[in-house]
């Protein structure tokens, strides 16, 4: 089942005097509980198509097409509000909320989902169960490791039940055993809950996992490759 | 909303030092425009009521066209009845019957026209503390045959206490009004017109000189609050009809009124400037606080936080922190302001010296009203509060992308 779909877009950044062409005529279908990286040197586009992905960027050309839904013609409000209910965010550096506890952090996707506070509630504390933090629920962000910030951040990003989880270098700024242990979580709930997991990474720990590896280069696809 | 309310308080806490700065600007914001603004109004009600107690009152009672044609002959006659009755009302002080004209006054070959009050002594210094002002001589008794001549004047016509003036002019009804009478105290004023022109005799007396029995040409009313004009004013018009005038301090010294309006609108302007470098303060802490948070910001509209929602956050923080000083900054100056009402600073050297000798105490006065400082404590919190579009604007016109480039 298609949960993604690129068709001939295009993204030019025409802000500088000399134009970028940072995505390049992309085609590029991802099916439901796929768990992708997308790899290439800096430079290549991968920031610019997960933008495009997500509604954070509109293409210059083409269409994109999540869950059945054109969403190159939405407006500001409605790509928010798609971003909200369709996808989940993990970031490189975390980007937790500081002030909020985790449960809090987990929470706040869900209270602008406009969610009950007791299901909220009871959610937050089975998503941070699953990541393995129950015991640190009321941990401020500055409280927990690397590791566990980011199993928060997996909390959150699956809290407004997404379509897809987006995952922006998750493991760069992890250790080597964070980052296994965050990439045995990922691959759980993929396998478990066929959560679809689209990287952006460097990371050749994250690559050696994924069963699809989209290599893109000067904005285009070199090579697309399912792994065994 | 609760979780926003949480959300924007934690915040301000994330660094303490930068809102408790923002905070302390808009708390030193607060007291300073209040003692301002304290200090300016106090002069004004001290520069009335100098003016009142020196010699106007802050109501005066004459008879119709007086006040205009200064003619004995739109004179009044004085009901001392009518002023007991007057004493009733629990907002007047004092009620001081006058009797002014103006005559010619000579000795030897100089003469002068001058201003002469009848008073009633006692009544007199107790109000404009007229004997205190006494240079030489004595002070006027209620049956004194005498005159008090202004400084300036006796100086002007040589004379002394012990020598005799003749006083000659009309009286009431144009009968003449000629009397040699012995000067028996010379005063000082500080205002040189009225020490070059001022003279009194006994209330008693004067009406006997100017054949204005029984008549007075105004009755001058001391009130305990200023405040009370209008109501004592409307009192009064049970008493008196049409044929009379009841006039309040502003109508009587237009002239006061004018160079309080002039430094008021300066003062204003002194404020405005004032609230100007309080806006850029307040505004600073929030471009800071708005530039420090740009990748933060677009996590949130990422995550998928609406803009209004992420704006009503940066708001509530303003609001805040604007909370913070306004309210801290009105709570401690009610005792720096009810300190400095009840203890004015005194003034020394030449500039007091200057002061004195114009009859005032040589004091910055304040004064404390709850309009002025409700006013103070609202016009800074909207200063503070428009800082808070700063961060709406921003937010609008992100564009998450770039922001998470930070």
């Amino acid at each position: 089942m298609k949960l993604i779909e690129l068709y001939s877009v295009t993204k030019i950044y025409d802000e500088t005097i000399v134009p970028v062409k940072a995505v390049d005529n992309v085609d590029l279908q991802i099916d439901k509980g796929e768990f992708t990286a997308i790899v290439g040197p800096s430079g290549s586009g991968k920031t610019t198509l997960l933008n495009l992905i997500s509604g954070l960027d509109q293409p210059t050309s083409g269409k994109i097409v999540v869950d059945g839904t054109d969403i190159s013609t939405y407006n500001e409000d409605e790509l928010i509000n798609f971003r909200l209910h369709h996808i989940g965010f993990v970031f490189q550096a975390y980007n937790l909320i500081p002030v909020f506890t985790a449960k809090e952090n987990v929470e706040f996707i869900m209270l602008l989902q406009n969610i009950s506070k007791s299901e909220r509630e009871k959610r937050a504390i089975d998503f941070l169960d699953a990541v393995g933090l129950k015991d640190r629920i009321n941990n401020f962000p500055t409280e927990l490791s690397g590791g566990q910030q980011q199993r928060v951040a997996v909390a959150r990003a699956l809290a407004s039940t997404p379509s897809f989880v987006l995952a922006d270098e998750p493991t760069a700024n992890l250790d080597s055993v964070s980052a296994e242990s965050l990439l045995d979580l990922m691959e759980k709930l993929n396998k478990e809950h066929n959560m679809t997991f689209i990287f952006s990474t460097h990371d050749e720990k994250v690559i050696r996992r994924a069963h699809r590896v989209i290599q893109l280069r000067d904005g285009k696809i070199e090579k697309d490759v399912l792994m065994n | 909303m609760t979780t926003y309310i949480k959300l924007a308080w934690r915040n301000l806490w994330r660094n303490k030092k930068r809102t408790l700065i923002a905070a302390a600007s808009v708390f030193f914001a607060v007291i300073l425009s209040l003692i301002m603004r304290s200090m300016q109004k106090g002069y004004y009600d001290y520069m009335i009521d100098s003016s009142v107690r020196l010699y106007t009152g802050h109501i005066q009672i004459h008879g119709k066209d007086f006040w205009e044609k200064r003619s004995l002959e739109e004179s009044m006659l004085f009901d001392e009845a009518v002023m007991h009755k007057l004493k009733e009302n629990k907002n007047i002080i004092q009620i001081l019957p006058r009797l002014e004209t103006y005559s010619l006054i000579s000795f030897g070959i100089v003469s002068r026209v001058v201003q002469v009050t009848g008073i009633n002594p006692d009544l007199e210094n107790e109000v404009t503390k007229l004997k205190d002002k006494i240079t030489d001589g004595s002070y006027l008794n209620e049956n004194s045959k005498g005159i008090l001549l202004a400084e300036g004047l006796a100086k002007l016509l040589n004379v002394n206490v012990g020598d005799s003036v003749v006083l000659y002019g009309q009286g009431f009804h144009g009968i003449s009004a000629a009397a040699v009478i012995p000067v028996i105290g010379i005063v000082r004023f500080a205002i040189p017109e009225q020490n070059k022109s001022f003279t009194y005799l006994s209330l008693t007396f004067a009406q006997e000189h100017f054949s204005a029995f029984d008549r007075i040409t105004s009755l001058s009313i001391l009130l305990n609050d200023a405040n009370e004009i209008e109501s004592v004013k409307t009192f009064l018009k049970n008493f008196f009809d049409d044929s009379h005038e009841i006039m309040d301090w502003a109508e009587l010294s237009p002239e006061l009124v004018q160079s309080i309006q002039i430094d008021n609108a300066s003062g204003i302007i002194m404020l405005g400037i004032l609230y100007v470098v309080i806006a850029f303060g307040i505004f600073g802490t929030i471009v800071m606080m708005t530039a420090e948070r740009v990748k933060e910001f677009g996590i949130l509209i990422s995550i998928g936080m609406k803009k209004w929602k992420l704006a009503l956050v940066t708001t509530l923080e303003t609001i805040f922190i604007s909370f913070i000083g306004v309210t801290a900054g009105a709570l401690v100056s009610i005792p720096i302001l009810l300190y400095l009402v009840h203890h004015p600073i005194p003034l020394t050297g030449e500039t007091a010296d200057a002061i004195l000798e114009w009859g005032f105490d040589p004091i910055i006065p304040f004064a404390l009203y709850s309009g002025m400082y409700f006013a103070q404590i609202w016009t800074v919190f909207a200063i503070a509060i428009l800082s808070a579009f700063y961060p709406i604007n921003f937010i609008r016109r992100l564009k998450p992308s770039v922001a998470l480039r930070g």
